[in-house]
C-alpha cells in the first residue's frame, strides 16, 4: 500500500496539513514540517509558492510573497521535500500549487523530480480534468497521484470527471471561494460529503476555512480527511522562524480533535 | 461571412478552446462549471438574432459606430511613404475600444441572469466602460485596480466613482493589472452565483478570448467595409498596439485570411528589451497564467515577473493566446516601441493631425513612424486608434517635465 492509502486506513480520520514552502525562509521550513508530523499530521501539503496565487486568500497570498521574497527556488522546495522524505520515510507528502511553477520545466520533468524528492501526489489548483493532458498523463506515469478538488459548484454530472484519473484521495473544497474564508455551514459539508462519498472509490478530505479543532472534529464525523491551512500559516505570519512550537501545539489539538470524532458514534 | 474553411485562420479556437498550444482553460474546479455554461450560453447568444441585433443597436445608438476610417493627410507627407489611416476607435463613447466588448458580454451577463459584475482594469479605460454599461443597465459594479494604477490613472478612478462604480484598489505584487486580475478572479470564485466577470482583454479562460475577439471584431469588419467603400481596395499593413491584444485582434481578425494584408501588433519595450518592459512576445515564453496558456514574462522557474510600461494599459505580462498562436504561425509579425518612442509618436500625432491619442496607440503610431518611410507611397497603412489621451495629459506632463 502507498503512504498516502496507509493514511486513509489507520480506523480513524486523517490530519492533513498545509504551509507553504520556503516560509518564511527555505532554511525554516524543516522544522515547522517536523513540527507538524510531531504533531500528529497524517499527510503533509508542501505548498510550492508562486506570485499569482489566484485561489488563495492573504494569508496565504503573503506566506507566498515572503517566502520568493526570502529567495525560495523550485529547486528550494524540492530539496525540502526530499530532506523531509529522508527524516520521515513513511509519512505521505503532497506538494500543491499553480500550474505555470510546475509545468514550466515540462510536465515529465516536474513528475521526475517528484519521484526523485519521495512526494506522493499533486495538487494543481488550476488545472482542471479538462486540462488533464498538461500534467496528469505525466504523474500518472511516474506513480504519483494527483490530487483533484472538488468544490460546491461541482455537480453530480461533473463528479465524475473530477475522480477520473486522480488518486490518493479527493479534496473536497467546502466553500465556493478562496483560502482562509470563513468554514461553510456544517449542514452542506455534511451533505456534500455524503454526496460525493457515493460515488467516490478514494478517500475524501475536507478543507478550506478549516480553523479550530472544533470545526475540524465536526468535520471529521463525516469525511475521510480534515485539512488546515490558514491557521497554521498565520502561525508562521507571527512567529516567523521560531514558528515550530506553536505549530505542533496546534497541529497537537487539531489532530487529538480529528483522530477521536468518531469515538463513541457507533 | 468569410466561409470557415479548414485552411482558415478565422476558425480558431478548437472546441477545448485551443488556438494550437496555446489558450485553454486553467481555471479552478469552482469557476470551470461556469466557464462551460458561459460557453454554452455564449452559442446560444451568438447564433440567436435578437442578441446580435441589440448588440449592433447599442453599438449604433449609444456607442457611437460605426466610427470613421481616417485618411492622415500631414502625418502621411511628414513621414514620406506609405499612406496613413486610422481606425477612430477613440471616438467611442468613453474614448476607447473596450466599450465595445463591454456591451456585448452585459448583454451576455443579462441573458445568464447574472446580478452583479466585476472587472480588472489597468489604464482605467476598461473599468471605466464596465462601470458605463453597468450604470447604462442598472448593475452593480466593481473594479478592481491595482494601487498604482489608482494613481497614475486618477482621472477614470472619478470617472468610475461618478459611474457608480465600486472602486477597490489592489495592493498585492506591483500593484498593476495582473494583481487587479488575480483580485477580480478570487471575488469571482467566492461570488459565481450571481455574479459575471468582464474581463477586458482577449485573454483570460476559454470563452473569454473569443468572445472578446468576436465582440470587437466589429473594428476590423467595420474597417475592412469602410476601406473597400472609399478606395476599393484593402490596406497593406494593419497596425495597432497589444497589451492584452484586443484591439489588434477586433482589427486583425475579419482580414486573417486576406493574404494580400499584413499585419503588426506592437508591444510595449518600456524602458527598452534589456531593461524592464512589458513585452511578452519579445520577451517572454509560453506558460500558465489567469486561466490560458501563452506568451508571458517569467524566470525560469515560472514565476511571473513585472511588466512596466508608460501606458498603464500595456502594462501587462502576459498576451492573448490568440496571439500568441498567430506569432507561431507567422501570419503576424510583433515589435516592440519603448516609453520614449512611444511619447514622441503621442507628440507627433497632436501636432500633425490635431488628435490626441491614448499612450496605448501612441505605441502604434510610434511604429508606423518606423514603417511607413519604408514603403512606397502607393501602399496603405491602417492603425487602430484604440483611445483618445484625455486620460493620459496628466502622466505625458509629468513624462515632458510640465507641471499643470
Ligand atoms: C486605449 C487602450 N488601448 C489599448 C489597451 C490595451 O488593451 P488591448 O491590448 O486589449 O487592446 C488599453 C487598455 O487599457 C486601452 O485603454
Amino acid at each position: 500500500m502507498s503512504r498516502l492509502s496507509n493514511a486513509f486506513a489507520k480506523g480513524r480520520p486523517a490530519l492533513v496539513t498545509f504551509v507553504t514552502g520556503g516560509d518564511p525562509t527555505p532554511d525554516a521550513t524543516a522544522s515547522i514540517l517536523d513540527a507538524l508530523v510531531e504533531g500528529g499530521a497524517d499527510v503533509i501539503e508542501l505548498g510550492m509558492p508562486f506570485t499569482d496565487p489566484m485561489a488563495d486568500g492573504p494569508a496565504i497570498q503573503l506566506a507566498n510573497l515572503r517566502s520568493l521574497g526570502a529567495g525560495t527556488k523550485t529547486a528550494d522546495i524540492l530539496r525540502i521535500a526530499s530532506e523531509f522524505r529522508a527524516r520521515h520515510p513513511e509519512v505521505p507528502l503532497v506538494l500543491m500549487g499553480y500550474a505555470n511553477p510546475m509545468t514550466i520545466r515540462g510536465a515529465d520533468w516536474f513528475a521526475a523530480e517528484c519521484v526523485k524528492a519521495g512526494v506522493d501526489g499533486v495538487i494543481c489548483v488550476d488545472i482542471p480534468p479538462e486540462e488533464d493532458p498538461e500534467l496528469g498523463p505525466a504523474l500518472r506515469t511516474a506513480g504519483v497521484s494527483l490530487i483533484r478538488l472538488a468544490t460546491p459548484t461541482t455537480d453530480h454530472a461533473r463528479l465524475p470527471a473530477v475522480l477520473e484519473g486522480s488518486s490518493g484521495f479527493l479534496y473536497y473544497v467546502s466553500v465556493a471561494g478562496i483560502t482562509g474564508m470563513q468554514q461553510a455551514a456544517q449542514a452542506s459539508i455534511d451533505e456534500a460529503v455524503a454526496r460525493i462519498k457515493a460515488s467516490a472509490a478514494i478517500p475524501v478530505a475536507v478543507g478550506f476555512g478549516v480553523r479550530t479543532p472544533e470545526q475540524a472534529e465536526a468535520i471529521a464525523k463525516v469525511a475521510d480527511g480534515v485539512v488546515v491551512g490558514s491557521a497554521l500559516v498565520d502561525l508562521v505570519a507571527k512567529h516567523g522562524a521560531d514558528a515550530a512550537g506553536p505549530v505542533k501545539e496546534l497541529t497537537a489539538a487539531l489532530a487529538a480533535a480529528v483522530h477521536s470524532a468518531r469515538k463513541g458514534a457507533l | 461571412m468569410n466561409a470557415q474553411t479548414p485552411n482558415s485562420f478565422r476558425n480558431q479556437p478548437d472546441e477545448r478552446g485551443h488556438f494550437g498550444q496555446f489558450g485553454g482553460r486553467y481555471v479552478a474546479e469552482t469557476l470551470m462549471p461556469l466557464i462551460l455554461d458561459l460557453e454554452q450560453e455564449y452559442r446560444k447568444a451568438k447564433a440567436d438574432p435578437a442578441f446580435q441585433a441589440e448588440f449592433d443597436d447599442l453599438l449604433e445608438h449609444y456607442v457611437g459606430r460605426p466610427s470613421p476610417l481616417y485618411f492622415a493627410p500631414r502625418l502621411t507627407e511628414e513621414l514620406g511613404g506609405a499612406q496613413v489611416w486610422f481606425k477612430r476607435d477613440e471616438l467611442n463613447h468613453t474614448g476607447a475600444h473596450k466599450i465595445n466588448n463591454c456591451i456585448g458580454q452585459i448583454l451576455l451577463a443579462m441573458r445568464m441572469g447574472k446580478t452583479r459584475i466585476i472587472a480588472e482594469t489597468g489604464a482605467g479605460q476598461h473599468g471605466v466602460a464596465t462601470a458605463t454599461v453597468c450604470a447604462r443597465f442598472g448593475l452593480p459594479c466593481v473594479i478592481f485596480m491595482g494601487a498604482t494604477d489608482v494613481e497614475r490613472q486618477k482621472p477614470n478612478v472619478f470617472r468610475m466613482k461618478l459611474l457608480g462604480a465600486e472602486v477597490v484598489p489592489v495592493t498585492a505584487g506591483a500593484g498593476t493589472l495582473k494583481d487587479a486580475m488575480n483580485e477580480a478572479l478570487r471575488d469571482w470564485v467566492a461570488n459565481v452565483h450571481n455574479t459575471f466577470y468582464i474581463i477586458g482583454t482577449a485573454a483570460g479562460p476559454h470563452p473569454y478570448p473569443e468572445l472578446v475577439r468576436d465582440f470587437q471584431s466589429v473594428i476590423g469588419k467595420e474597417a475592412r467595409a469602410q476601406m473597400l467603400n472609399r478606395i476599393g481596395r484593402l490596406p497593406d499593413l494593419l497596425v495597432a498596439a497589444i497589451g492584452g491584444g484586443s484591439n489588434a485582434i477586433g482589427l486583425f481578425h475579419p482580414f486573417l485570411d486576406d493574404a494580400s494584408v499584413k499585419m503588426l501588433g506592437v508591444e510595449a519595450a518600456g524602458h527598452g528589451l534589456d531593461k524592464e518592459h512589458a513585452a511578452s512576445l519579445a520577451g517572454g515564453r509560453p506558460g500558465i497564467l489567469h486561466g490560458n496558456k501563452t506568451y508571458l514574462l517569467q524566470d525560469e522557474d515560472g514565476q511571473i515577473t513585472e511588466g512596466h510600461s508608460i501606458s498603464a494599459g500595456l502594462d501587462y505580462p502576459g498576451i492573448g493566446p490568440e496571439h500568441s498562436w498567430l506569432k507561431e504561425i507567422g501570419r503576424v509579425d510583433y515589435t516592440s516601441v519603448t516609453d520614449k518612442e512611444a511619447l514622441d509618436g503621442f507628440q507627433l500625432l497632436c501636432r500633425t493631425e490635431g488628435i490626441i491619442p491614448a499612450l496605448e496607440p501612441a505605441h502604434a503610431i510610434a511604429a508606423v513612424k518606423k514603417v511607413a518611410p519604408t514603403m512606397g507611397k502607393d501602399q496603405i497603412i491602417l492603425a487602430n486608434l484604440c483611445g483618445r489621451g484625455d486620460k493620459d495629459i496628466f502622466s505625458v506632463a509629468e513624462h515632458l517635465g510640465v507641471s499643470l
